[in-house]
């Protein structure tokens, strides 16, 4: 069969997966970005503690994915939460590092004049530095959506959901019916996936970052 | 020495910065009266920032007591005492991201007025700082220039009408001819809104032009002199403050004294076609008009035209328009526009004040 008569034929399981691969990204990332914001918040300003939280998050990234998820298996079992708690360690270091950047890179003389005129640090941190840091911010969970997208395909080893399973069933029947198509379709896929949620960031961006900026 | 409010009282003030081998601010004492204009003067370095930080305390004290409108400023929330003091900065530090009607209004914002009170407030700061509503109130920052950034820095401090102001070094980034404008629009909304301001800079020509009061720091903070301008330029209290004002300080003090307060000479006014009479006084000739054209006597030739200056002038404006005409006295106009006498050279020189009917200038005391 054709790559394209099979895609004409199997479309709708491929768009399946692809929306499940979307999910699973879209939650890990979600959450990450929460985690990578609220610990950005915490430590912003510390160095020490910045430093640490940031060794420890970037050492995730150093972990091969396959066995990140292989080592979640006992404890959160197979299918989607490990998938999914995996891709969240993975995501937290983007959005933290760039929250911790944007928030830093805030102008002294910005910060004192929010002081001066009686911001409490919450209405400073809400007002002011958060909009200020929030294109730098986005940039970061952007980043850590497209890294995410890639290292999901992954998780079909662990049983994971979305388009990961059709590049895994391809490559362990090659040779055999439209193996070769699955495993193209899954990885053409991943790469649509990540160009769509990439443009859907820009998008965001523009949307919600401020004229008064860049 | 002063009567009146104290507005701010720096009582044996002092400044430690931890790793520091000297204080930045040693055992200051300070009264700024309400509604005056007091400017901290100095090199860099000799702790006018710091002190003006103090007293919103965005620099905590070491030691010694600040006193805002007779309140213990340690005793109160610091973001509630700096909701009352207006701050303005050299670097303005508008808000990037917000429309000029947004910096002006957050604070407003924060303390919960409604929308239509902030919105007519932020037109009145516009009006009142000379930029228009309609124009500027959804501009961003970036799309203003120095001297406008300045003046939304400045409305965005009065917001909420705060009864004190600090300005560091508020027109330090400004040039030469924008300063100059600013300087005279803080001296006009001044004049209405009789705030009391605590400005730094280190330039001796705008604290001379806009307090009421110079205090001239020497390193530590250690007061040299405070006095009113006239004085620190007549009589610096030691050398360190006779060499910062410097050499100049003669010719500045003549930018505090109108013209209207020196004895002037009888001028005797000729209509065209008439013919002098008074071969005592001098005469100018006037054109049809009623516009002085030039001396008719011979005692006094002004080569470039007559030199032209109102009552209301400075004695420094007085010089200048003589030196210009290349004259030795310049013709004295009234609120009117009519010619009241002439002012010579040598009266600015020896200073004669005018009679016992019009009071000398008296810069000691209060307006
Ligand atoms: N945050 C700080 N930490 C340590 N030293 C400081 C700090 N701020 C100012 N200083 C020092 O205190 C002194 C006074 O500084 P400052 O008040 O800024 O002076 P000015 O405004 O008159 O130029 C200087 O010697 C300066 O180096
Ligand atoms: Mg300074």
């Amino acid at each position: 069969m054709s790559f394209a008569d099979y895609l004409g034929q199997r479309w709708p399981v491929i768009g399946v997966l692809a929306v499940q691969h979307a999910e699973m990204v879209l939650i890990a990332v979600a959450v990450a970005a929460a985690i990578g914001v609220g610990v950005g918040i915490v430590v912003e300003g510390h160095p020490r503690a910045s430093r640490v939280a940031l060794n420890i998050t970037g050492t995730m990234l150093t972990i091969p994915s396959f066995a990140l998820f292989g080592l979640l298996i006992p404890v959160l079992g197979l299918g989607a939460p490990p998938a999914i708690a995996a891709l969240v360690l993975y995501a937290i270091f983007p959005v933290l590092r760039n929250t911790v950047t944007g928030l830093a890179s805030v102008p002294g003389a910005v910060e004192d004049a929010a002081r001066g005129m009686g911001l409490s640090r919450w209405a400073r941190l809400r007002l002011v530095r958060l909009p200020l840091a929030w294109p730098v911010v986005l940039t970061g969970v952007r980043v850590a959506t497209i890294m995410t997208v890639a290292i999901a395909a992954i998780a079909a080893g662990v049983s994971g959901p979305g388009l990961g399973q059709l590049i895994f069933g391809g490559l362990a029947r090659i040779g055999g019916a439209n193996a070769l198509n699955d495993a193209l379709a899954g990885t053409l896929g991943v790469a649509v996936l990540a160009l769509a949620l990439d443009l859907l960031f820009v998008a965001l961006s523009r949307l919600t970052t401020s004229r008064g900026l860049g | 020495m002063i009567s009146g409010d104290v507005m701010i009282r720096l009582d044996r003030v002092s400044k430690h910065y931890p790793g520091q081998p000297a204080p930045a601010v040693a055992e200051l004492s300070l009264d700024v009266p309400a509604g005056e204009i007091v400017v901290l003067l100095g090199p860099s370095g000799c702790g006018k920032t710091t002190t003006l930080r103090l007293i919103n305390r965005l620099i905590e004290p070491s030691a010694g007591r600040i006193l805002v409108d007779g309140e213990d400023v340690t005793r109160v929330d610091p973001d509630r005492l700096r909701r009352r003091i207006g701050y303005v900065i050299q670097q303005v530090g508008l808000f990037p991201h917000m429309t000029v009607a947004e910096n002006i209004g957050l604070v407003p914002r924060a303390l919960g007025w409604d929308r239509a009170r902030i919105r007519a407030r932020v037109d009145e700061l516009l009006d009142l700082v000379g930029l228009s509503p309609e124009t500027y109130r959804r501009r961003y920052p970036k799309h203003l220039s120095g001297g406008e950034q300045q003046r939304v820095g400045v409305a965005r401090a009065l917001a909420a009408d705060p009864p004190v102001m600090l300005m560091d070094e508020p027109f330090g980034a400004i040039d030469p001819i924008t300063r100059e404008r600013l300087q005279d629009e803080l001296l006009d909304l001044q004049a209405r809104i009789r705030k009391t301001i605590v400005l730094v800079t280190h330039d001796v020509a705008e604290a001379v032009k806009l307090g009421d009061r110079i205090a001239l720091f020497e390193p530590h903070a250690r007061l040299a002199q405070y006095d009113r301008p006239a004085a620190i330029l007549a009589e610096p209290a030691n050398d360190f403050v006779a060499s910062f004002v410097g050499s100049g300080a003669a010719l500045r003090g003549l930018r505090l004294e109108r013209v209207g307060a020196l004895a002037l000479e009888p001028v005797e006014v000729v209509r065209p076609g008439a013919a002098a009479v008074d071969r005592s006084a001098r005469a100018v000739l006037l054109d049809d008009a009623g516009r002085p054209v030039r001396w008719a006597s011979a005692g006094s030739r002004g080569a470039a035209g007559v030199a032209v200056v109102r009552t209301e002038d400075s004695v420094y404006d007085a010089l200048d328009a003589m030196v210009r005409a290349r004259d030795d006295a310049a013709l004295v106009l009234d609120a009117h526009g009519d010619p009241v006498g002439a002012l010579s050279w040598s009266t600015v020189v020896r200073r004669h004040p005018a009679g016992d009917s019009s009071p000398a200038p008296s810069f000691g005391d209060a307006r």
